[in-house]
């Protein structure tokens, strides 16, 4: 039974109950129907053709990378798929849909009936069914910022949209948001899906009510109600939608103070609400009586998909590790601690970056600290996945082997790294190059470690004496070499060589 | 010599080839024909008078060097004008696209072009090929070339009349419950509707998707074979062309048919059949049987046409096909909103609705309206299973009965109209009337199957009557020489006489 919250332990008890859909851009090569490309950014309207543009007597071809992708997420979803599926025109007008009709999947979709389980903090785990997944063509973009009209901007018209349903089987904001981050993982692990929310590729409709009766037995009438379902559409961050279904859960338990039995799914039935980000609040768009006829029909146009069990099959093989089991991995294997492990498995090429490092020798902490470090903060800056840095496998194995064996200090490994993310190259040549590796000559080490001493010589005795300042002292001479040397002595030799030279008499 | 005009399609490309005549002499005939007849027929909406002489010129320069001119080389064809080309308009006879520029060409338009096909102009039509007389057109009707005062059918009146009356070689229609059949019948030439997924519909402005097909209409079943070869097979851009090779039409044309097995249907054989249509269908049947065909009676129960006690006719499958055409039609048509191209009123709006409504108010006629809202109806929630639904079951029933049939038959032979070409505004006050014309042309179309109508002589008011023959998908081989032989028994048919003939 899933978690309920307990809002007030006299009776009744209130139990959030959501639904989430989730609307994803695939990263196909091209579109859904047409052969025009599925790119953002570019000037409008500069990837359109008859198909997207909806021009008469054009007709779609169905793309089989985007079904390839949908299949994919469907099994990693541990759905069924299918062996007959079709398409089905979905008619509604708006000037961003050309045709005025949006080809999508109705009562069979490419993937049903899965679940996804979903990590919470406290190592706690939810299962969340998914009831569908299927593929639709995304819509255009309504430009308003000209000056005297709208604009509408079809490069997004007919770009293949994966929409996965859930079931109601969420009950808190935290189980929302640990659902939805699951799913951009997961779709960004098996390559579906850039997943960048600034570029909208990942929408969330939300929909919202609270069981008021027995947590125990929702959805038995006997045993409570439910209020009205609000439905939320288009929330494009993971921000609008935590902050909406705050909103909406806080104005579901104030209507039910207020109203009681009013305000229930049986007498107000379905409504929709809109998130205002510039008030963080929700507001009222529509109530049941003026929901869509969609007038769903199989769309004559195309045929329908048989999913044979050969091409199942072919596509089950390409899924390999999925996210929690590589996560439960590096745990057990690599030992990093939850927050590695999680960052290192946000996308499969970050994840095999770091087996490949590791495989070709690099040892594991220190790649780790590598990729945790510089390459994160250069991540962030770029909005970019760890991977998508550049820095190849062989580079982070030989940089970390380098540190290891004490030819590069941490500092002299940043720059180097700095170097890597910057232009490439092999470490050994740009630590060669920089002049920063480390010295191996043991008399040159001696003669900067004497040198501190000499120059240093309160520290050294307080060292000598074991003072309760040594450990300090210590510390200050360790600086003291690395700065004489340029960073170029080795940090295992000088401690040594100190320890030696500065040992009670 | 006689006017070249009287060649027959294949005859001109005989003559061209030889160099007796040259494409540009063709070109200039028609389009002085066009000129001359046109105004009173109305079957172009535009003539596209100096890119036909250009192309017709490059073709002749061809034939100069020694080049392989194509197998329509130098031919001056007319193309319905619900068929995008990248010249002109494309306006499917609808206010609602009288300025539409096509960005592309129909596939079946670029492949008459590759084989050397001279494009006369684009023809009139029932408003988005919504009709069965020509009079739903937002422009003009078009008027039979037999009798002026009569329509050519429709939706593809004019290319119809423009083939009949000589204004073009041949043309291409679309045929979605009949289109091509019913005014190849009352305007005395053939038209043959391909079986569904023959001949890509790229291009082809939808009406009804899964019954529309692009077909040629021709003097003689020769030509029609000729056009189709060219404008059949398989094409990557639409999904419902079928991958299937493409057999030489014309080449198995005049090959003796073996033990043919003729199906004469019972169900059109009907005592609402007017007599002069039955005796046709009559002659035709014995023209078989005298050629050494086995001719039987066979039965397509769910296509039964039945009589009211009020003497109006009534049919599964025209019940049916509406629902289906009506309900594809309400989608295909939702894209014409004044918004990306086509009519935008010129009135102020107060927002995005009502440009929609104003647009499509102005820009649509009456049948239009008509079915889109009936259509809409029929997929609207709590109605999509009373009667989109079931007209898909119906549809199934339909196709079974047909699959019966040629499991016995090789091809069906039947009348294609219950009538011959009735005069302007007799149906037009009475929609039903006009929906059962193509009473017996529909059937094929829910079935996806190629049907042929051939010319049967005249009726009494001198008015041509048509039969129709059917076969089984990708029979169309077949279904010509069947054509072929009824042709041959039958003589060749007449031309109008206001075409000039002899
Ligand atoms: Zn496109």
């Amino acid at each position: 039974m899933a978690p309920t919250e307990a809002e007030n332990p006299t009776s009744p008890t209130l139990t959030t109950v959501i639904g989430l859909e989730i609307h994803c851009e695939l990263d196909t090569r091209t579109k859904m129907f047409c052969r025009c490309l599925n790119r953002f950014g570019d000037p409008p309207n500069t990837h359109t053709c008859p198909v997207c543009i909806g021009m008469p007597g054009a007709l779609p071809v169905m793309n089989r990378q985007a079904v390839d992708m949908t299949i994919k997420a469907g099994l990693a979803l541990n759905c069924q798929v299918p062996e007959f599926t079709k398409w089905d025109r979905k008619g509604y007008y708006y000037p961003d849909l050309p045709k005025n009709y949006q080809i999508s999947q109705y009562d069979l979709p490419l993937a049903r009936e899965g679940y996804l389980d979903v990590p919470l903090p406290g190592g706690r785990t939810s299962r969340i069914r998914v009831r569908r997944a299927h593929l639709e063509e995304d819509a255009g973009k309504n430009v308003h910022d000209l000056a005297a009209h709208t604009g509408v901007d079809l490069n997004r018209a007919g770009v293949p949209l994966l929409e996965i349903v859930s079931e109601p089987d969420i009950h808190s904001v935290e189980e929302v948001m640990g659902y939805s981050r699951s799913m951009r993982r997961l779709v960004r692990w098996l390559g579906i899906s850039q997943a960048n929310m600034q570029m909208g590729h990942m929408r969330f409709e939300p929909n919202i009510s609270i069981w008021v009766g027995d947590g125990q037995r929702i959805f038995d009438e006997s045993a409570g109600y439910f209020t009205p379902i609000l439905e939320i559409k288009n929330l494009n961050s993971f921000r609008s939608l935590e902050k909406t279904v705050e909103w909406i859960i806080d104005y579901h338990r104030a209507q039910i103070i207020e109203r009681g039995r009013d305000w229930s799914l049986e007498k107000v039935g379905k409504q929709n609400w809109g998130y205002r980000d510039d008030l963080e609040c929700c507001e009222f768009q529509r109530g049941k009586e003026e929901a869509h006829d969609y007038r769903y029909f199989p769309d004559p146009d195309l045929a329908p998909v048989r999913v044979e069990a050969a091409w199942r099959d072919r596509i089950a093989a390409e899924i390999g590790e999925l996210p929690i089991a590589r996560k439960g991995r590096y745990l057990a294997q690599y030992q990093l601690s939850d927050k590695e492990a999680d960052a290192l498995t946000e996308d499969a090429p970050t994840g095999d970056l770091l087996d490949s490092a590791v495989k070709l020798g690099g040892p594991v902490r220190r790649v780790v600290n590598l990729m945790m470090g510089r390459m994160m903060a250069a991540s962030n800056q770029k909005g970019s996945t760890l991977a998508q840095l550049g820095v190849s496998a062989e580079a982070l194995a030989e940089l970390a082997g380098m540190m290891e064996a004490g030819k590069l200090s941490a500092s002299a490994a940043d720059r180097v790294m700095e170097v890597l993310l910057a232009e490439g190259g092999k470490p050994l040549d740009i630590a060669t190059r920089l002049g920063v590796l480390a010295v191996s000559d043991a008399s040159a080490i001696e003669a900067w470690v004497d040198a501190a001493i000499a120059a240093n010589a309160g520290p050294a005795e307080q060292v000598r004496t074991g003072d309760k300042k040594a450990k300090q002292a210590f510390g200050f001479l360790m600086g003291a070499v690395m700065k004489l040397s340029g960073g170029k002595a080795p940090p295992a030799a000088v401690k040594q060589l100190l320890e030696q030279k500065l040992s009670p008499k | 010599m006689a006017s070249l005009r009287q060649l027959s399609a294949l005859g001109l490309r005989k003559a061209i080839a030889a160099g007796e005549v040259s494409a540009l002499e063709a070109a200039r005939e028609y389009l002085g024909a066009i000129d001359e007849l046109d105004g009173q027929l109305h079957c172009f909406n535009q003539v596209h008078r100096d890119r036909a002489l250009e192309r017709a010129g490059a073709i002749d320069r061809k034939r100069a060097a020694g080049e392989p001119l194509g197998p329509l080389g130098g031919l001056p064809l007319a193309i319905k004008d619900n068929i995008c080309t990248a010249y002109g308009k494309t306006t499917c006879s609808s206010k609602i696209l009288a300025d539409f520029h096509s960005p592309y060409d129909a596939t079946a338009v670029s492949r008459l072009e590759a084989a050397g096909a001279v494009v006369l102009g684009k023809t009139n039509l029932d408003e988005f090929a919504m009709g069965s007389s020509t009079e739903n057109s937002g422009f003009a009707p078009t008027r039979n070339p037999w009798d002026v005062s009569r329509v050519p059918g429709g939706s593809s009146g004019g290319s119809a009349a423009a083939a009949a009356a000589r204004l073009c070689a041949a043309a291409l229609g679309s045929d979605t419950g009949g289109s091509i059949r019913q005014p190849a019948s009352f305007c005395g030439v053939v038209g043959l509707k391909p079986t569904y997924g023959r001949v890509s519909r790229y291009g082809l402005v939808a009406y009804g998707s899964s019954l529309d097909q692009i077909g040629p209409i021709a003097r003689n079943v020769g030509d029609a074979a000729l056009l189709l070869s060219v404008i059949a097979g398989h094409d990557g851009s639409d999904s419902t062309s079928l991958d299937r090779p493409v057999p030489d039409y014309l080449a198995e044309l005049d090959k003796p048919l073996k033990n043919l097995r003729v199906g004469l249907v019972s169900e059109f054989h009907s005592q609402s059949l007017w007599p002069e249509i039955r005796q046709a269908v009559d002659r035709c049947a014995e023209a078989f049987g005298a050629a050494g065909a086995a001719v039987t009676e066979v039965s397509l129960p769910h296509s039964r046409i039945d009589a009211g006690p009020d003497g109006i006719l009534s049919s599964y499958a025209v019940a049916c096909y509406y629902v289906v055409a009506m309900a594809e039609a309400s989608s295909n048509l939702a894209r014409y909103d004044g918004v990306h191209y086509g009519h935008r009123t010129a009135k102020p709006v107060k927002d995005i609705i009502e440009l929609y409504c104003r647009s499509r108010a102005e820009g649509f006629g009456q049948e239009v309206k008509r079915r889109i809202m009936l259509g809409t109806y029929a997929l609207s929630a709590g109605y999509y299973e009373a009667y989109y639904l079931k007209a898909l079951k119906v549809r199934r029933l339909i196709k079974n009965d047909f699959d019966a049939a040629f499991a016995k038959c090789d091809v069906l032979l039947g009348p294609t109209t219950p009538e011959t070409a009735f005069p302007l505004g007799a149906k037009t006050a009475d929609p039903l009337t006009m929906y059962l014309s193509d009473v017996y042309t529909i059937s094929a179309n829910l079935a996806g199957l190629p049907g042929i109508s051939v010319p049967a002589g005249l009726s009494r008011e001198n008015l041509p009557i048509g039969v129709q023959l059917l076969s089984g998908a990708f029979n169309e081989p077949v279904l010509l020489r069947a054509a072929r032989l009824l042709e041959v028994a039958l003589g060749p048919a007449p031309a109008p006489p206001l075409a000039g003939s002899n």
